[in-house]
């Protein structure tokens, strides 16, 4: 089975959504939230699918898909489906859903034009998260900041030109940097085959000598870092949460974040073996910074929305903290967390958006005792606020035990320095909720309480991490199974790779591209 | 083979000046004038179609047509039509004669041709000086106002005095190797193996600020701003494009033959040519508010990423380098074909608040434009970045790190400014009622077709550029 419908169907749907807009707003919803719920759906039977057939055979990982594409550098139209890649993809599409009906009624201006560049995100990054042929993965990679841009761009807040052009320089810079890494990657596996190939399956054993290896894993690990973010690296996400429409920090708390995590997991782990293990100390230091100074600095804020974005650094502090402890237990609490963090974040910013379209207002300080005019929200805010501090139930929870239990076994001080952040979590979450719902209403407000619709998006996010927090075993199951198949696969390619009489060709049966390189270089 | 019939395609190119010259001095038309010159522009494309296949004649010693020439006097008469389509509308607009315009132009292109092809110190200077001097003309062709002249009178100087070094090279070369023809050259310089004279180094070093001074490479770039800035902006795209794209070509087959490239002392001068024409054209273009001298410096820019795969001229260079400069051919006629054609009687549309919420008033015009800017910007699905990545894999496989880490710095740095007039268009149009909006000016069909081609054409070299490799690296395996 081709693989592209899971690229065409939302690109198309966009396109439709863009045309109708010229005539009718609602059309283009209609359209848009009609492809979102297809594809998700579609996903769901492709999940069922997978567990029935593709992960019980041995061998069988992946579901793939592969033309050529430009064969004369050896780049292909590889596309494949493992089991991280279908919960990303599933993450993205269900989330792409909330979006399109979080903007309902708050986006009046070229609707067409907005539900393209949604639709446009879920293409970019479901290309991301199935390419596995390392110039289709940057091209997605770079792509998936178009819509972005745009989105901050027009339909953003006050500060919205400095907010996104910072937004893509830096990660377009970081992009650029990965760019130079995926090169040198294929150079040395070049010079080591003669083959000229951009396939992930061939080029994840390629046996290289340790520096190079440490070079050509510290660019890949800055452009995910950048996108994570890592704490020194983080200065764009503030501003451009910030500024986004509600929509727009779904995607980018939800999504975007997810593409930096998921390309560790894809391409630093299995590729840099032995890189990851030296670098592994520095990298965890680095989580455990991220932790706190995100909890450290959510807790300075003043600006609601910039809180929520502050404690996602702090989130997705634990990740990179799962990820490079390594072991099975801490990678897979990295991919709840993934989505976990999914789930809460998209639901905290639409909480933000919801507010600030009822109030037009960020301020902490300005709101106060909302509850009184809208328990509902208020409630959805305390259950977020639980699941954001990590309460036993809530998926989070499942996510943050996994990685501090995995990385115990790696280093223990800094796993006990890491719990800190959940106090800080803890803090963040209740103090949030003192302020916004709870006490006097000094800000005299008198505002509506949640729509429907507005519950029906808080309601199936609700459900969401009620399920992964207390039963994700089918979760853990198609991740740890896409993980270890994973490891292993990297393994066999490098072991082959290694042989002396083996010319390195990876076990895949990849099209050995033929070089036109004509260079007297070895 | 008859061997001049190979000739035709440049024969047919030299004819149409001639024709225009006689058909303008019988009978003034504009329309005529612009039929003429896209026919003869056309015809030689069309005999292209059937010679490429056929081996390379020697046409010794002047002129070789092979492959590689005949790829690139295709691609710079493709540009010159669009050129002509859109001065057709420009000089609608303006007093005074307009035919003349158009002999220059087609006697313009005619140079580049020879410059493509020529095997020869001769056929290279006399090329080049056909090109300068129907360049001066057209650069000062709206001699009434201050500014067409300032910037002709500028590019003249610059130009004759870059001419002067350049003979003066090629004067010392010929005193070292005894000889001015490239093919020669190969044989002579094979046979030395002693280190490189001094005669022969001073020699490569006028040569380079010869070409320098037409690709408008730091540090001669001095002319370019006021010239972009000054001379009609068709012109401008003439001059950013098909006269850059011949030099280019000229320079990489002499690379090949005259031993240009084999030094490292050549190739460290070339590279600090690159870097400084990198860095500081993005710097540079960062303080610019009018979008045609924001243009000249990205385009010293671009040159410089150019000049990073003329480095790595192993073969994967030279593929490198033409495909790159075929992606920049589109993007930038596109972009000055899109200030030409919003431009109207009342003023030119060439300062960045003019695009100001175009968007929302003209979306298909200002979503080519956006793409054109991702194009020169490299980001995915333009032909750009295909362009880019080619010659970062040309520079990676050549070990030219250094080279391809400050290219990438610099190229984020110039994301910048595109950044700047991307959002300009999409910002709310200005408040001010009164103020009269600046480019508004409808389209004329052949206006809209070309622009609509090449912004296709953008997509297309983006998304699949697999037939063009191929037929880039048929065309130019037969330079080596």
């Amino acid at each position: 089975m081709s693989l592209a419908w899971i690229l065409l169907l939302p690109f198309a749907g966009g396109l439709a959504a863009w045309i109708a807009g010229r005539w009718s707003d609602l059309w283009a919803r209609w359209i848009a939230l009609g492809t979102a719920l297809l594809h998700l759906l579609l996903l769901l039977v492709t999940w069922g699918v997978f567990f029935t057939r593709v992960a019980p055979a041995p061998g069988g990982w992946l579901m793939a898909s592969k033309q050529p594409w430009i064969p004369q550098l050896g780049i292909s139209f590889h596309l494949a489906v493992d089991g991280i890649s279908l919960l990303m993809l599933l993450l993205a599409s269900f989330l792409t859903v909330l979006a399109v009906l979080t903007s309902w009624t708050s986006i009046t201006r070229s609707v067409g034009f907005y539900h393209f560049n949604l639709l446009l995100i879920l293409t970019a990054l479901s290309g991301v998260f199935i390419a596995f042929d390392l110039f289709l993965f940057f091209a997605f990679w770079e792509i998936s900041l178009l819509p972005l841009y745009f989105l901050i761009g027009i339909w953003g807040y006050e500060n919205r030109v400095y907010a996104t052009t910072k937004f893509f320089i830096i990660t377009q810079g970081s992009g650029l940097l990965m760019l130079v890494a995926i090169l040198g990657l294929v150079v040395v596996h070049w010079q080591s085959t003669g083959v000229l190939t951009f396939d992930y399956l061939d080029l994840v054993g390629t046996v290289m000598s340790d520096t190079k290896a440490f070079w050509l894993m510290l660019g890949f690990f800055i452009a995910f870092a950048v996108k994570l973010p890592v704490v020194p690296f983080h200065t764009w996400l503030p501003d451009a949460h910030t500024q986004a429409p509600t929509a727009g920090s779904v995607a980018l708390a939800g999504l975007v974040l997810k593409i930096g995590a998921y390309g560790m997991l894809r391409f630093v782990v299995p590729m840099f073996p032995q890189a990851v293990a030296d670098f592994t100390l520095t990298a965890m230091i680095l989580a455990v910074v991220g932790i706190l100074y995100g909890a450290l600095l959510a807790l300075g804020q003043t600006d609601l929305k910039r809180m929520v974005a502050y404690t996602s650094i702090s989130h997705m502090g634990f990740v990179l903290l799962g990820i490079f402890a390594g072991n099975e237990l801490a990678l897979q609490g990295a991919v709840i967390i993934m989505l976990s963090h999914g789930f809460s974040a998209a639901a905290l910013f639409i909480m933000v958006g919801d507010l600030q379209h009822r109030t037009h207002t960020r301020e902490l300080g300005r709101f106060g005792g909302l509850w009184a005019v809208m328990p509902r929200m208020g409630g959805v805010g305390l259950f977020f606020a639980m699941a954001s501090l990590g309460l036993p139930g809530l998926a989070s929870f499942v996510g943050e035990f996994l990685v501090l239990l995995g990385a115990f076994q790696v280093n223990m001080p800094l796993t006990v320095l890491a719990s800190v952040g959940l106090v800080a979590a803890t803090v963040y979450s209740l103090w949030m909720m003192q302020k916004v719902y709870y006490g006097a209403n000094t800000g005299d407000w008198q505002v509506d309480d949640t729509s429907g619709r507005e519950m029906t998006v808080m309601a199936s996010l609700i459900g969401a991490t009620l399920w992964l927090g207390l039963y994700p075993q089918p979760v853990l199951t198609t991740s740890g199974h896409a993980l270890a198949e994973m490891k292993k696969f990297a393994a066999e390619a490098r072991a082959t790779a290694a042989r002396p009489e083996g010319t390195g060709s990876a076990a895949s049966g990849a099209v050995a591209a033929t070089s036109p390189v004509g260079g007297e270089r070895p | 083979m008859n061997p001049f019939s190979a000739l035709t395609p440049i024969v047919l190119l030299g004819l149409t000046p001639l024709v225009l010259m006689l058909v303008i001095s019988f009978h003034r038309s504009h329309r005529l004038a612009v039929v003429i010159s896209l026919v003869g522009m056309a015809l030689p494309l069309a005999l292209l179609a059937g010679t490429a296949t056929s081996a390379a004649p020697p046409l010794a010693p002047l002129l070789i047509i092979d492959g590689y020439a005949l790829f690139y006097i295709g691609l710079l008469s493709t540009a010159t039509m669009v050129v002509v389509v859109l001065s057709y509308g420009f000089l609608e607009r303006v007093p005074g004669n307009r035919e003349e315009f158009y002999l220059l132009l087609t006697l313009a292109t005619f140079g580049c041709a020879v410059l493509t092809a020529s095997n020869h110190f001769i056929s290279f200077f006399l090329g080049l000086e056909i090109l300068s001097v129907s360049l001066y003309g057209l650069v000062a062709y709206l001699r009434t106002t201050r500014t067409a002249l300032e910037s002709g009178i500028k590019y003249l100087i610059l130009a004759a005095a870059s001419a002067a070094f350049l003979l003066f090279g090629m004067a010392l070369i010929y005193a070292d190797l005894g000889t001015m023809d490239f093919t020669a050259m190969t044989s002579v310089l094979a046979a030395k193996t002693r280190e490189p004279s001094v005669l022969l180094l001073g020699g490569f070093g006028m040569v380079i600020i010869g070409a320098g001074f037409k690709l408008a490479v730091v540090p001669f770039h001095m002319w370019a701003p006021d010239v972009y800035q000054g001379a009609p902006t068709p012109v401008t795209a003439y001059l950013t494009t098909v006269s850059k794209g011949a030099m280019v070509a000229l320079l990489l087959r002499y690379g090949q033959y005259g031993g240009l490239l084999d030094y490292d002392s050549v190739a460290s001068v070339l590279a600090v040519i690159a870097v400084l024409s990198m860095f500081l054209g993005n710097l540079l273009a960062l303080l610019q508010d009018n979008l045609k001298r924001l243009l000249a410096y990205s385009s010293i820019a671009h040159l410089g990423y150019l000049l990073v795969a003329v480095i790595a001229a192993s073969r994967e260079g030279s593929h490198a380098v033409t495909f790159y400069l075929v992606a920049y051919f589109i993007t930038s006629l596109g972009i000055f074909g899109i200030i030409t054609a919003l431009s109207d009687e009342r003023k030119e549309a060439d300062e960045i608040s003019d695009y100001r919420g175009l968007f929302w008033r003209r979306p298909w015009v200002s979503g080519a434009l956006s793409l054109m800017l991702f194009s020169l910007a490299g980001i995915p699905l333009t032909a750009g970045f295909v362009g880019k990545f080619y010659v970062l894999t040309a520079g990676v496989l050549s070990d030219l790190w250094a080279l391809v880490i400050l290219l990438v710095v610099s190229s984020v740095i110039g994301l910048y400014y595109y950044l700047r007039i991307i959002i300009t268009m999409y910002l709310s149009a200005p408040e001010d009622p009164s103020s009269p909006l600046s480019a508004t000016r409808r389209f004329s069909l052949p206006e809209g077709l070309v622009l609509a081609g090449l912004t296709v054409l953008l997509i297309w070299f983006g998304i699949y550029p697999a037939p063009l490799l191929s037929a880039i690296q048929a065309a130019v395996g037969s330079l080596a």
